[in-house]
């Protein structure tokens, strides 16, 4: 017994330092030499400023004008966002596109706010897409454009959803629809080695190459 | 979904082709043979047992073993908490970090010490980095080291023909650390990072977004993290959303990688277990066996994904798929994985005890939810946590073992060693605890004030869902969550940042957790040195074979009809009944 405690205790401090110190700091160590980019949060610069992680979603919108010009609140006082037009829009978010505060949005499959989250979602979608998409019903929104991804960051649209929302940039934009649509596909990543995952128009990215035709982005 | 079933046959294709490699060198491992990293490793071994003070040499019988295990266990429950508790006074705390709760500390110690790694703590809300470091991942190692401890000398007591001892403890404990865990998660660790997973120590990130905003990026040691996390099936996330988070599993590759790091320990060990007891079929049986009701979890859940879920249909959403779309029940998950690889990962991190998600469960259909539900449901033998998941399947072999005995007419035998009225009482508790833990748990939670207070879904079968499988999966130690049940105030508090302790649900849990973790493992232990130094006798004619398909499917029988009967009421009431109706509640 007395052993098995003097052992104990000095197994737990080894352990500590070795697997809670050593291990980590060295692993940040040998990352932050041989992978600065990658460890450091896959950062985007526009211009020498950092604008935001290729990796994480963020919201491309403005807070919405009111009658009397100043931005309409929601019931709990928060200002009320609308989307920027000129902009691809990510996904749905739960937390506010929030890239350090994550929760699920924990919408029930049976829920009544499942349905009321997806039906309001589907009515803003075609709002802003039909008067650039004439052909647009509902039945051709794309799953993503419309229900909540899981990390409330997720940096990629479906193909689909791209290239509905391709009108509006175009119309916007004043760009010809093909040109837009070389763009989608520049910034579009396949699946892993051809196979792995699904496919997915980073948003980020895009919008990058939209404000920067010339490539002086990095 | 042809492309879906595609790279779900390509993963088991490569998790098959891994279990044989990686089933040798483990069994060299506990076996104390010569393996590749034995040069490198080696003096580092000696040195280890030098500073510990252990004489590696010194076989343990079962209570010596179970008592090392204990007490090494209880004092680093004591540590962790301790290291919890005084988190303001680290180092490695760029947000200034306080202690949470004392309860929801005690729910998270013990959460981690099980290998289950419940979240009522919010990661990059809740925690420093140097309790994600030198508290939490330092148990990821630790905890899953413990659990093939326990296998292993299971194996040896199924093996021994003489004597009572089952190995030495800290001989073991050492050797998994330094030749399996470790060096795999060194490797992993990296090639994490250089697919996207972050690796830093700086603050939060605050950046100027392209439309004038600002967002704020967590940052963090997560790839050293996320490594041991998989491999361990540990699943404490560095983030609140786990392998959800870009800087978690940031491609389909990283997914497809932490998937392999998952399933590899638990698939290898069954080769590694045919090896140590002399016949490859043994161990390719239960293989087999696994192999079959984690397919089926597979298919349901895929299937259910992709047909999508009742409210969305009522809110007059196609689901279906079409050309650059994948369609499904997309709430809840990434579209970099889309609707294929959450439900691989879904089937994957359940029927291991692994937890951690890159999906939000909550979400899943009503089906996609009864697979998860299955699996823990089987108490996690389909492969199941690192050795957690062989020794209980063991027991349900010779369970199995025993029923067929029974239906011959023969005195029970297995692999040549009579199964007694002890082993089959000692096998019978150890089956039978972790249910009931689940069982009286939830039925207290879902019939108090004080528990249901915990649901976020509102008192109706997603709620009752919400409560069973959070008991279900601490009592299982898995981890896992449909994420709205919560230890926190929800949601007036964003994400878990506040904390307000539910003291009820962080205690009764953390309870559940320890209680279902520790007592199958000494009925584990107490098998092992009531078989150890058994007599063999030879197989005869009459011996029931146990490496044929026949006892395969009488195995599958016994793990389906005890986990069937023991939960089916309960199933009734949650996710069967959201999964029968397209009405919404």
């Amino acid at each position: 017994m007395k052993r098995d405690l003097t052992t104990s205790l000095l197994a737990i401090v080894v352990m500590t330092v070795f697997l809670g110190l050593v291990y980590p700091l060295a692993i940040t160590g040998i990352s932050q030499v041989v992978f600065p980019g990658k460890a450091n949060g896959s950062k985007v610069s526009v211009d020498g400023k950092v604008v935001g992680s290729s990796l994480i979603a963020q919201p491309f919108s403005h807070p919405a004008l009111g009658d009397n010009g100043k931005p309409r609140l929601d019931e709990e006082g928060e200002e009320i966002l609308a989307p920027d037009k000129a902009y691809f829009q990510p996904r749905p978010s739960a937390t506010g596109y929030s890239g350090n505060v994550t929760y699920f949005g924990n919408v029930g499959p049976n829920s009544v706010e499942g349905r009321e989250e997806v039906r309001e979602n589907l009515a803003a979608y075609v709002a802003l897409e039909k008067p650039f998409d004439r052909g647009l019903t509902k039945d051709q929104v794309p799953v993503d454009a419309v229900t909540q991804s899981a990390s409330g960051v997720d940096p990629h649209i479906s193909e689909a959803n791209a290239s509905i929302q391709a009108h509006r940039i175009a119309a916007v934009r004043k760009l010809p629809l093909a040109r837009v649509e070389d763009l989608i596909s520049a910034n579009t990543d396949g699946r892993s080695l051809g196979l792995l995952g699904e496919p997915g128009v980073n948003v980020l990215e895009l919008n990058i190459a939209l404000d920067h035709p010339t490539g002086e982005a990095q | 979904m042809a492309q879906g079933w595609l790279q779900i046959a390509v993963f088991f294709a490569v998790l098959v082709a891994l279990v044989k490699p990686v089933g040798i060198y483990m069994a060299r491992v506990f076996t104390n043979q010569r393996v590749f990293l034995s040069p490198l490793v080696g003096p580092i071994e000696r040195l280890a047992y030098k500073a510990l003070r252990v004489r590696p040499d010194e076989g343990q019988d079962w209570k010596g073993y179970a008592r090392s295990l204990v007490v090494f266990s209880l004092l680093f429950w004591i540590a962790l908490y301790l290291i919890l508790r005084t988190q303001g006074i680290h180092p490695f705390n760029p947000e200034g970090f306080k202690s949470a709760p004392w309860d929801v500390n005690f729910n998270t110690t013990s959460s981690f010490i099980t290998n289950t790694n419940w979240q009522y703590y919010g990661g990059e809300t809740t925690l420093s980095y140097f309790s994600q470091m030198a508290g939490l991942a330092v148990q990821n190692f630790v905890s899953a080291a413990v659990g093939i401890a326990v296998v292993v000398a299971l194996i040896r007591g199924i093996v021994a023909r003489s004597g009572r001892e089952i190995g030495n403890f800290w001989q073991d404990l050492v050797r998994i650390l330094l030749y399996i865990l470790a060096p795999i998660s060194i490797v992993g660790a990296l090639f994490l990072v250089s697919q996207g997973v972050i690796q830093n120590l700086s603050h939060a990130t605050v950046i100027h977004t392209l439309t004038g905003g600002s967002q704020v990026l967590g940052q963090g040691p997560v790839a050293s993290q996320e490594a041991i996390k998989e491999l361990g099936t540990n699943g404490g996330g560095f983030f609140n959303v786990n392998s959800a988070f870009p800087f978690e599993n940031s491609t389909g590759l990283t997914n497809f990688f932490e998937m392999l790091l998952i399933l590899v320990i638990p698939a290898g060990l069954t080769y590694t277990y045919g090896r140590m007891v002399g016949s490859q079929r043994q161990g390719w049986a239960i293989f087999s066996a696994m192999a079959v009701l984690f397919i089926a979890g597979v298919a349901v859940v895929y299937m259910a994904e992709q047909h999508g879920a009742a409210a969305q249909h009522a809110a007059g959403l196609h689901t279906h798929a079409f050309d650059g779309s994948t369609g499904g029940n997309m709430e809840g998950k990434e579209q970099r994985f889309g609707i294929a690889d959450t439900s691989l990962w879904t089937a994957i991190t359940t029927v291991t005890s692994c937890g951690a998600v890159n999906g939000a469960f909550e979400s899943l259909t009503g089906l996609g939810q009864a697979a998860p539900f299955a699996n823990l449901g089987f108490s996690e033998v389909i492969f199941g946590g690192v050795g957690a998941g062989l020794y209980s399947m063991l027991l349900y072999v010779i369970l199995a073992v025993f029923i067929g005995g029974l239906m011959v007419g023969r005195t029970p035998e297995y692999l040549g060693k009579k199964i007694g009225a002890r082993e089959i009482k000692l096998v019978a508790l150890g089956v039978l605890v972790t249910p009931l833990f689940t069982l009286l748990a939830s039925g207290l939670a879902s019939a108090t004030r004080l528990g249901t207070r915990s649901i976020y879904a509102g008192i109706n079968p997603q709620g009752f869902s919400e409560t069973l499988y959070a008991y279900l999966s601490q009592a299982n130690n898995n981890g896992s969550a449909l994420a709205g049940y919560t230890g926190f105030v929800q949601p007036s508090a964003p994400g878990n940042s506040g904390a307000y302790g539910i003291s009820f649900a962080d205690l009764l849990g953390g309870a559940v957790m320890v209680g279902a973790r520790f007592l199958p493992i000494l009925f584990v232990l107490a098998v092992a040195g009531s078989l150890a130094g058994k007599k063999v006798s030879p197989a005869g004619l009459g011996t029931m074979r146990t490496d044929n398909p026949t006892f395969g499917f009488l195995l599958i029988g016994v793990v389906i009809l005890v986990g069937a009967l023991t939960f089916f009421p309960a199933l009734l009431l949650g996710p069967v009944v959201q999964s029968l109706t397209t009405r919404l509640f």
